[in-house]
């Protein structure tokens, strides 16, 4: 296809404002799906998307209109995955900005717009739901076109669920959007925009050929990772795949690798051919790497082998997706996880629980801090239990923040971003009703329940989005929590010392009224090093026996004691204390509920 | 002469006048109708199971219910019939205890009677809704001791909702001035789902903290009047106090120390050799089966010998004396056995042969079971 007939394009939206439905318009206007025949929300694969309406993998979908090519390629829709948003907009030329008619703008949207403007593309202002009762097309439209310069003429007013307006977008893409402009005659290059694994074909690379042409049955190589493969299948989706011979300049399609690996072919890599090498990938390539860390183990410690294994296949199509072997004395054997955010762990978390059909302890989520350890060499610690004790300097990863909320909760957010040890940044008005305010805060303070406790002091009307801004020293200190004088290792944290104290005396409280009786009194103490903040003791029992015991009682009474003897046999042995695993999981609990 | 038989005999009379709300026994509430009628049963099913008991017995043991609710004539027939033992105890309310049922029990070989007094607080009787009074408790005893009784045992309860810690050793007190020769203090049980435990349940929970003690005030004031803490719940007058007779309960010295037993009568339990088995609690059926000749409905429980040996554990730490470890091990978790010395809960004595509890370990007697079972 002559490149000046293709038009590829995204769709920014925040969660909810309508991008899943107008994708499905498109592909019923443009023919490509029958309205008959399509399962709502095509675009949408996984489960779990589905239900939590939020996109995880991006994926492409070739339509035609008017003798266009049109591209469609879909974005993951989260802060988590911005990186892959930003290849995902690499992929294009232009994108749609869609915003909610009642709702306006919201920080993702603001985010993505940014990141689509840094691209170079071409936004197409599109305000949605205009037919919702609530809707205010003319405010929405004001609001975009502030924050792009543009003509609050030229944003297109629709409604996805209704189809109205709709080709209007399309004609819009097709005038407005810029054709690929690449060299068709130069040596291959390709961006890999986003990959899936099939479990009989490999891995399955979402490209964007931005010069020369790639054949079918090439040998290519991915040129940051340096991993050969052929190319056994070149394709398009449409929406469902559609091998080709070959796929060219300005195209949109996929490749099937026969890869075993995902991890061999990143997001952001650039694909060449053998034959004929490009000299110089393109841009913008990272090895994306986790952020957010946490321990995941198995409830029954028998089913150990299953979550190795779910780990293993969700590894194959989750590159971002890392975790090693952790043993816990109080938790058994697990997995020390690490994700690029919060949302990425709960993603994996319940395809854990819900597709392999596991129960999961997760410990409070940290982050990666670098550590200077007596003046030795710099390392990166992902998890508290191997924090060490005394350190000549710590930096933990700071964001920068971007919440947008009514006026009125501009006071709650600056209070909670102070309590999170932020730093302010910029406040401008979006509208007269509406702040964007940005702040700089310690990562480690939003992985607890900063996004919650956002939402229910702004009533749910804040939204939230971030991105990483490096390291910086903090005043942090690892707390240990010692049952017995002995150190729970599955309890330990990594906190502000201004924090220290408030935290172990809650951990402490919470352990105090978790960890039944015992034969012998029990002290509780959270510390700093040999330092002791808080301080509890479990009172040993008094009597624990039962009074009657004649002939008709026996029976009962020693089915009660083997009954006791097993639910012993399953606590975890801390030392020479039982606590029961349900302790530890309402400790780990508040933990992760924060400081509330 | 020990001819291999059991040689101790239950048997259950399960007729009340009231159901105190606290209690799970199995009692059957008034019906003076049947009494004649069920005690015909007993007499058949032991007919039926004599032959597991041994010529010779050492010990028959009355149980209710209130068996002295049971109406004169039938307790007296009954008790003409059965086997004679070395001890021969009987459970009777104090309200049921008139001269004459007093004379009546002695002249029928009755050798001991366990009253059951539970509290000398009216108020706290109430609670329990005991049907005697105080002064019935000391009217009671002074009638059998008319009637020559010289092993008398009393039942105290303690735990009853309400009941302060002066309430308590009241209690004590005016227990151990009847001067009785044994004395059962029970911590007060409140099964769940009981109507008792609906009324009182959160009146218990919230006295628990205060009630923590209560145990240890209890053996403190008992053994300090001399009396021997010889089980966990029971106590006799001490050798000096009891002119050398050993004044326990022969009875269920031998439930504690393993050994086999008959029960006859509704909900009574049997422990012979490899097998339990529990006859059905439902009075009807039961009658109605012995009518007609045939045994009761049971459910039967096989005993293996590893079950018995943990049941030896679990009864036999309930005493004061040694427990013997001959034939234990593998009833017995060897680094349980190390952690419980070790907080000084047990200790192992007679070239450790045997192992035997300290105080602080009797008070904590269940969770040191658990520990030392396998």
């Amino acid at each position: 296809m002559d490149q000046s007939r293709i038009r590829n394009f995204s769709i920014i939206a925040h969660i909810d404002h309508g991008k899943s439905t107008l994708a499905d318009r498109i592909l019923e206007l443009t023919d490509a799906v029958s309205a008959r025949d399509m399962r709502a929300q095509v675009l949408d694969s996984m489960e779990l998307e589905r239900e939590r309406g939020i996109t995880i993998k991006a994926q492409a979908v070739r339509v035609s209109w008017k003798g266009y090519e049109l591209n469609l390629i879909d974005t993951p829709g989260h802060v988590d995955f911005t990186y892959e948003v930003s290849r995902s907009l690499q992929a294009c030329e232009g994108a749609l900005l869609v915003v909610d008619a009642a709702q306006g703008i919201e920080a993702q949207t603001l985010a993505n717009a940014y990141l689509a403007t840094e691209n170079g593309l071409e936004i197409v202002p599109v305000v949605n739901k205009i037919d919702l009762p609530a809707a205010d097309p003319d405010g929405a439209a004001m609001e975009v076109a502030d924050l792009l310069g543009d003509d609050p003429a030229k944003v297109v007013r629709i409604s996805a669920k209704t189809g109205e307006n709709v080709a209007d977008i399309l004609d819009a893409i097709v005038e407005r959007v810029p054709a690929p402009s690449g060299e068709s005659d130069a040596p291959p290059r390709a961006l890999v925009f986003d990959s899936s694994y099939d479990q009989y074909r490999g891995v399955v690379a979402f490209l964007r050929v931005v010069d020369g042409s790639f054949s079918r049955r090439e040998t290519l190589v991915a040129m940051a990772a340096e991993t050969r493969f052929e190319a056994e299948e070149l394709g398009f989706f449409s929406p469902t795949m559609t091998p080709v011979e070959s796929l060219s300049a300005g195209e949109v399609g996929y490749v099937v690798t026969g890869l075993k690996d995902v991890s061999r072919l990143r997001v952001g890599d650039t694909i060449t051919s053998v034959a004929r090498p490009a000299a110089e990938p393109l841009p913008g390539y990272k090895d994306v790497k986790p952020m957010v860390f946490a321990g995941l183990f198995p409830t029954d410690s028998d089913t150990y082998p299953e979550l190795r294994d779910a780990l293993e296949r969700l590894k194959l199509n989750d590159g971002a997706l890392f975790y090693e072997p952790e043993t816990s004395q109080a938790l058994g054997f697990g997995f020390r996880c690490g994700f690029l955010g919060l949302l990425h762990m709960e993603i994996v978390r319940e395809r854990l629980e819900r597709e392999f059909d596991l129960d999961l302890l997760v410990t409070a989520p940290n982050v990666a801090y670098r550590v200077l350890e007596r003046n030795a060499e710099w390392l990166e610690v992902h998890n508290p239990a191997e924090f060490p004790r005394e350190v000549d300097e710590v930096e933990e990863p700071f964001v920068r923040a971007s919440i947008i909320v009514p006026k009125e909760y501009v006071g709650a957010v600056m209070e909670l971003c102070n309590e999170r040890r932020g730093t302010f940044d910029h406040m401008e008005y979006l509208s007269p009703e509406r702040v964007h305010l940005t702040y700089e805060l310690p990562l480690g303070e939003i992985v607890l329940d900063y996004y919650d406790q956002l939402k229910s002091r702004t009533r749910g009307y804040a939204s939230f989005d971030y991105d990483l801004a490096g390291f910086k020293a903090g005043n942090l200190v690892r707390v240990d929590v010692l049952v017995a004088n002995e150190p729970v290792d599955a309890l330990s944290l990594i906190i502000h010392r201004d924090f220290a104290y408030e935290r172990g005396r809650l951990l402490v409280d919470k352990l105090r009224e978790e960890i039944p009786r015992q034969m012998f009194d029990v002290p509780i103490q959270a510390a700093i090093g040999s330092r002791v903040i808080a301080r509890e003791t479990v009172k040993a029992r008094r009597k624990d026996v039962i009074a009657k015991c004649y002939g008709g009682d026996i029976s009962r009474k020693r089915k009660l004691l083997e009954n006791q003897k097993k639910g012993k046999k399953r606590m975890k042995q801390v030392g020479m204390v039982e606590v029961p695993q349900e302790a530890f999981l309402a400790v780990l609990n508040i933990g992760q509920q924060g400081k509330s | 002469m020990d001819d291999g038989g059991a040689r101790h005999l239950y048997v259950h009379l399960p007729f009340c006048a009231h159901r105190c709300g606290y209690c799970d026994f199995v009692t059957v509430v008034g019906r003076s109708g049947q009494h004649a009628a069920y005690v015909d049963a007993l007499l058949r099913e032991l007919e039926l199971e004599g032959g597991v008991l041994a010529s010779d017995l050492e010990t028959v043991f009355l149980g209710g219910g209130t068996p002295t609710f049971t109406a004169l004539p039938d307790l007296v027939r009954l008790l003409e019939a059965l086997p004679p033992a070395l001890e021969v105890t009987v459970e009777a309310n104090p309200e049921t205890v008139t001269a004459e049922l007093a004379v009546a029990l002695r002249r029928a070989g009755v050798t001991r009677v366990s009253l059951g007094a539970q509290s000398f607080r009216p108020e706290l009787l109430r609670v329990l809704e005991r049907v005697a009074g105080p002064d019935d408790v000391r009217r009671a005893v002074h009638h059998l001791r008319d009637a020559q009784f010289d092993n008398i045992s009393l039942d105290l309860i303690y735990g009853i909702p309400g009941q302060s810690a002066s309430d308590l050793e009241a209690d004590l007190d005016d227990a151990l001035a009847l001067e009785p020769e044994h004395l059962s203090c029970y911590e007060l049980e409140a099964k769940p789902g009981t109507r008792f435990t609906h009324t009182w349940g959160e009146e218990l929970a919230r006295q628990a903290d205060a009630m923590e003690d209560y145990f240890e005030r209890v053996v403190a004031r008992v053994t300090g009047a001399g009396y021997r803490w010889y089980e966990t719940a029971n106590f006799c007058r001490g050798l000096e106090r009891a002119s050398g007779r050993d004044l326990r309960s022969r009875h269920n010295l031998g439930y504690w120390l393993g050994h086999d037993y008959l029960g006859i009568g509704i909900g009574a339990v049997t422990t012979i050799e490899n097998r339990r088995w529990r006859n059905t609690p439902r009075i009807g059926r039961y009658l109605e089966a012995l009518a007609a000749g045939r045994a009761p409905e049971r459910e039967l429980e096989p005993l293996g010998g590893d079950v018995r040996a943990r049941e030896r554990v679990m009864l036999g730490l309930r005493l004061d004396e040694p427990l013997s470890l001959a034939g234990l091990d593998d009833a017995l978790d060897a680094d349980g056995l190390a952690r419980v010395e070790q907080l000084g809960l047990a200790r192992r004595v007679g070239g450790k042969r045997s192992l035997t509890l300290t105080e602080r370990g009797r008070f904590l007697g269940d969770a040191v079971t658990v520990e030392l079972l396998a």
